[in-house]
């Protein structure tokens, strides 16, 4: 079951050029068509009580200890859902954005969403790892191929930060891994088994510090961030959705699934550097936000503002506000990549991407003006949208951790507020600026807007199918210490969790 | 009472939504049709909503429609609460909000955005109605800053002239900055009670926090939001400014409704605010200080509407002096009064405005009594009732505020301060009825009988008249504050009844002898200062605006990729300078490895 | 038979070297380049005779002839690519053919 989830996407890959060959528009069909698969083997699963909804165990190399050891649970379930659900959206955007190679691309693109599912499936650390350079790859290839004039400079970045970042992690799990067999006598890559290892706090914190600093780079955190931006506003409108919607919420997923559950009293230790790194993230990506000229880019920068709150909220580590981090996730999911997908249609029908071009579209294109405000109120977080839920929550719990730095997080409402409005001011309103003619939304492009649209005010209004699902997952990051070590838990740790109940 | 309430702000919602999704397709009077009929329903629904209220002596309603989500650790409803405040709010706000839009409909005929505006309208009728309804904080802060958005979307309603939009995003920025404190008072009601239901949480506090510091950090953080809200110092530079939306708007949202949201959310947590009378009496000095200062700036404003403006920020400030003060039914009181003459003021100062092709300079204005007898008529009831001449519904608000603060706490500097500005106010009343309709005419102005613009204004001008004659459910509502010991005497009583007409004397003498002085006045500093709102603006431009724009810019291209930058340069210069080295020559090949053969063997040697 | 002292016999292989070392260094035809490289090859040569002489040992003579051998075929093979080089450049001066670097 789990592994059709994969192969779907790596068939369908491998088919492309036969797709392209049958018809025209074929790899795009054939594209859809594996998403979709995808859905309905997704659509029937549910949850039956214990910790794991699904889970698959093979082994692959035991001498190394090293098995094909995948698990669905609520966090992965939904993730698995923005994953398929922005797939399909990327590739309904790249119908006429596309047209050299359009096979490739495809098989690029499902290649990475088959890296994708991987690492929010992976319960081994190596596979963890495989399917985490996975993905990197065919995204590289997306930026480096389809991507606008700068795309060999972005891509590179790219490719350097999260290579050397992973870097970090593979050292992080072969250290675990030979600490596993320090103390057992035997190698092990599983999560499970890893679980049970009682580590040093010093090693603890070495090794809590390379897996943190891969998902920090990839989520991206400030001052890792810098890779985001380029890559953003280099790639074809499909790459910044797939990066910002998915890419950037493994890193979460990792912290989330790995991080804090393997090293909980590092990451408790370490919190308030990283909650102070968020909120840092917040202030200063909205900051940047502010500045921009080039519309993509300025959304690329929001996301490191957005980014930041997840951050906040992963290390406040209470349920409400691990709760709103995942949260946010999907809603940063959804506002970011339809202000990417509206900025590539303006790209579209324009080409270019500058604010001091644009102006005045309101006049020009009422209908995409329309959604672009809705988007840009998401983004700012007005309530009734699916960011606000989250960031309410995140804030509310990072604030029973430190009052303090949550009054400074919560000023990036305050940006938000700057840069949504300066985009709404200088893209929407004004004099009309570009050129009369060009046509307002498609009935394609009508549909994925609306459909994101619909699920940012659903989501918004009835939050609780997401904060149910990821309940259940998000008490055992909190709980892992208590169920898999005997140690006495440190009291701090014991009060954390209490307050946060 | 039941569920049904939610109908009230749900059916303007759903109208707005039509009028979003259909807008287009709809001619003027489809869409007039969908955004007034749905503010008619839900004035009917409100008007019964009211009368059963009354009819079960006032017991307060409060239930919980749907649940918004429950995450672990805090459970949001979609709850509402009903009681005498509510019904208050909800009466005027469906009341001169129906009006409005019933003008609007006359006033915006012709505008490519007619449906776009009652979209709008709807909206923040909508907003609303769920910040006053809401018995939840969470819900009620959805609708507070559903209004701002409708304000910032309204008041960039004509959106094509670049100004407008500046003034929208400054609206609803500095807003902003309120509301942030609103939701880290919030965060604090969560973290100490698990709760965001409006009435538990206060009732908590008041049981928890009899002595404790709490209930000074939320006391001051919700007053952070209501003073952002409704345009108070040190919040209150976006309200002038915000007068460039259609007239419509800024008669419903920053004159009836919108901007009164803060004092109704100060009514609304009274228990909490009472626990903490450092910041209750904050509140006073503030509502004393803005409602001179804002005067004072009326006083010489050139702009009709931004002298409307400036009196809607000082009459917000009496609210705030009154519940400072302990005075919270006058507050509410006044904030219903107020929303009639001023919601009147500006229809028939929109009026003029159409008529005068939209010239809103009142140095170019004058003489209007003659063509325009009937705005006359109204302007004439409007000042009278905000410069509180006697049998007005201003007066007996005002009077209630000035005796009701005396009586709660003697004559603070804010008590004198709210004196002097009753005086100040009739003064700028005065001025802005002689420079509209008195003198001679310059100007040719279209006749104002447009009858549908006509008899919502008429309607007003009796709610002017007669509205305090409305009796207030508000008994339940507010904690009486035990008075006290401050005797009002007939001195205190005289006073205040005076005060109006020394302002109208002074403003009389000025006009018929007193050319020289106010030549010399207008031309002065301080008329300058008074002008620019004592200089806010500029203050915030040069503490804030400035150096964040200046940072943002040299910033641009990110100063943190500096770093990663010079990675990738020094390894391209290593590449460089040891690609150089490897130049084809093979003597120099051989004369580098003599070289280092001797490098050797000097080392080693 | 009076010895030759050992130090005699390392001076003058030192000196054939030296000789070859310069030549290669400041010769620009290949052809000298080549037969300087010769000299030295001789030189370590003379030291491994010597050194076999030295500790009446065999295998100095037998490194000899090996170095001999593959003296031989170095030239052989040099002056193959310098003729080659000749017919492509009509130059046999090294630094002309710097752009042969990778």
């Amino acid at each position: 079951m789990l592994i059709w989830l994969l192969l779907v996407p790596v068939l369908a890959a491998v088919l492309m050029p036969v797709a392209e060959g049958w018809r025209r528009d074929g790899s795009r069909w054939l594209s859809l068509v594996a998403l979709g698969l995808q859905a309905l083997l997704l659509l029937p699963l549910g949850s039956d009580g214990g910790t794991w909804w699904l889970e698959s165990r093979t082994d692959w190399l035991p001498l190394l200890g090293i098995g094909w050891h995948l698990g669905l649970d609520g966090l992965s379930y939904l993730l698995l859902w923005l994953t398929v659900a922005l797939g399909i959206v990327s590739v309904l955007i790249s119908w006429r954005e596309i047209r050299q190679r359009v096979a490739f691309f495809h098989c690029n693109l499902l290649l990475s969403v088959a890296g994708i599912v991987g690492v929010f499936l992976a319960l081994d650390l190596f596979l963890f790892f495989v399917f985490w350079e996975l993905m990197l790859i065919p995204m590289v290839l997306l930026i480096a191929i389809w991507g606008h004039d700068n795309r060999h400079y972005a891509a590179t970045k790219f490719f350097i930060f999260t290579q050397a970042s992973s870097l970090l992690m593979l050292i992080a799990i072969l250290g675990l891994a030979f600490a596993h067999r320090a103390q057992t006598g035997v190698i092990s890559f599983d999560r499970d088994d890893l679980l049970q290892l009682q580590l040093s706090p010093v090693l603890a914190h070495w090794l809590m510090l390379g897996f943190f600093v891969a998902f920090a780079v990839k989520l991206p955190m400030v001052p890792l961030h810098t890779w985001l931006p380029d890559a953003h506003t280099e790639a074809p409108t499909a790459g910044s959705v797939m990066l910002a919607a998915i890419l950037l919420k493994t890193g979460a997923y990792g912290l989330l699934r790995f991080s804090l559950p393997l090293f909980p009293e590092a990451s408790a230790a370490f919190a308030p550097v990283a909650m102070t790194l968020g909120v840092l993230g917040i202030l200063y990506g909205a900051k940047l936000a502010f500045a921009q000229h080039d519309m993509k880019r300025l959304v690329a920068y929001t996301s490191v503002s957005h980014m930041g709150f997840v951050l906040l909220g992963i290390y406040a580590l209470n349920g409400m506000a691990l709760q709103g981090a995942v949260m946010q996730m999907l809603a940063h999911g959804f506002s970011t990549a339809a202000l990417f997908i509206v900025v590539g249609m303006l790209y579209e029908r324009w080409h270019t991407r500058d604010l001091r071009q644009l102006g005045g579209l309101w006049t020009r294109l009422p209908r995409l003006s329309g959604f672009t405000m809705l988007f840009a109120l998401a983004s700012l977080g007005l309530p009734g949208l699916a960011n606000f839920v989250a960031e309410f929550l995140i804030l509310a719990g990072a604030f029973q951790r430190t009052w303090p730095l949550t009054a400074v997080a919560a000023l990036g409402l305050v940006g938000a507020a700057l840069y949504s409005l300066l985009l709404v001011q200088r893209s929407l309103w004004g004099a009309a600026k570009p050129a009369a003619g060009a046509p307002d939304c498609s009935r394609r492009e009508w549909l994925v807007l609306g459909a994101l649209a619909l699920a940012l005010v659903w989501f918004g209004l009835h939050p609780q199918p997401v904060l149910e699902l990821v309940r259940e997952p998000l008490l055992r990051v909190l709980d892992a210490p208590l169920a898999h070590s005997g140690v006495e838990l440190s009291s701090s740790w014991l009060s954390l969790r209490g307050r946060g109940l | 009472m039941g569920a049904w309430l939610a109908w009230i702000p749900l059916l303007p919602l759903l109208s707005s939504l039509t009028l979003l999704l259909l807008g287009r397709r709809l001619d003027e009077r489809g869409a007039a049709l969908f955004g007034v009929g749905s503010v008619a329903l839900a004035a009917l629904l409100s008007l019964v909503a009211i009368l059963l209220f009354v009819v079960s002596d006032g017991t307060a309603w409060g239930g919980q429609a749907l649940s918004w989500f429950s995450a672990l650790g805090l459970e949001v409803g979609f709850s509402l609460y009903f009681d005498g405040l509510t019904a208050v709010m909800v009466g005027v706000i469906t009341g001169v909000g129906l009006l409005i839009h019933l003008y609007s409909v006359a006033y915006m005929s012709g505008d490519d955005g007619f449906a776009r505006f009652f979209a709008y309208l709807n909206l923040f009728v909508a907003m609303m109605l769920i910040l006053v309804l809401a018995g939840d904080f969470l819900l009620l802060y959805l609708g507070w800053e559903g209004v701002g958005l409708c304000s910032f979307l309204l008041i960039g309603f004509w959106y094509r002239v670049p100004e407008n939009g500046y003034a929208a995003r400054k609206a609803f920025v500095v807003t902003r900055v309120g509301d942030v404190a609103l939701a880290l008072g919030l965060l604090i009601l969560v973290q100490q009670f698990g709760t965001l239901l409006i009435q538990d949480s206060v009732g908590q506090a008041q049981l928890l926090w009899a002595d404790s510091d709490w209930p000074f950090w939320v006391a001051l953080l919700l007053l952070g939001g209501a003073v952002g809200k409704s345009a108070q110092l040190p919040l209150q530079t976006w309200l002038p400014d915000a007068m460039a939306g259609p007239t419509p708007v800024s008669a419903l949202i920053h004159a009836a409704t919108m901007v009164t949201a803060g004092v109704y959310l100060i009514a609304r947590t009274q228990g909490i605010f009472l626990l903490a009378p450092d910041v209750l009496q904050l509140v006073q000095l503030v509502g004393g200080l803005t409602l001179f200062l804002a005067a004072c700036s009326a006083l010489v404003q050139q702009d009709l509407k931004r002298i409307l403006a400036y009196s809607t920020i000082s009459q917000i400030g009496y609210m705030f002096f009154a519940l400072g003060a302990g005075a919270f039914s006058a507050a509410v009181f006044h904030l219903m009064t107020h929303a009639f003459f001023k919601a009147l003021l500006f229809l028939a100062a929109g009026q003029v405005i159409l008529s005068l092709h939209h010239e809103q300079d009142i140095r170019r204005m004058g003489g209007l009594l003659r063509p325009m007898p009937f705005s006359a008529l109204c302007f004439a009831i409007g000042c009278a009732a905000l410069a509180a001449l006697p049998f007005t519904s201003g007066f007996y608000s005002k009077d209630a505020i000035l005796l009701q603060a005396y009586a709660h706490g003697g004559a603070g500097i804010a008590w004198w301060l709210a004196l002097a500005g009753a005086g100040v106010t009739a003064l700028y009343s005065l001025r802005l009825f002689v420079r509209l309709f008195l003198g001679e005419c310059h100007t040719a102005p279209t006749p104002d009988n447009r009858w549908p613009m006509r008899w919502p204004l008429a309607l007003l001008c009796l709610l002017a008249l007669f509205g305090a004659l409305i009796p207030q459910p508000l008994s339940d509502v507010f904690v009486s504050v035990p008075a006290g010991e401050q005797h009002v005497s007939w001195a205190v009583h005289l006073a205040v009844l005076l005060m109006p007409w020394l302002g109208l004397a002074l403003g009389l003498w000025l006009l018929l002898r007193g050319e020289d002085l106010r030549r010399r006045f207008a031309g002065g500093i301080l008329a300058r200062v008074w002008r620019t709102g004592w200089g806010f603006d500029a203050l915030y431009n040069a503490l804030l605006v400035q150096p964040l724009s200046l940072l943002a810019r040299l910033n641009r291209r990110d100063l943190l990729d500096l770093p990663v930058g010079f990675l990738a340069w020094l390894s391209r210069t290593c590449h460089q300078g040891l690609s150089r080295l490897q130049n084809g020559r093979l003597r120099q090949y051989v004369a580098g490895i003599v070289w280092g053969a001797l490098l050797v063997l000097a080392v080693v040697l | 038979m009076t010895e030759i002292p050992v130090e005699h016999g390392l001076l003058f292989a030192a000196a054939l070297f030296c000789i070859g070392l310069v030549g290669v260094l400041v010769r620009r035809n290949l052809v000298f380049m080549l037969m300087s490289l010769e000299l030295m090859l001789n030189a370590t040569a003379f030291v491994f005779v010597l050194g076999g002489a030295l500790h009446g040992n065999a295998d100095g003579q037998v490194m000899f002839v090996m170095i001999l051998t593959l003296a031989a075929a170095e030239v052989a093979v040099g002056l193959a690519l310098v003729v080659h080089l000749y017919h492509r450049h009509r130059s046999l001066d090294a630094d002309r053919l710097d752009v042969m670097k990778g």
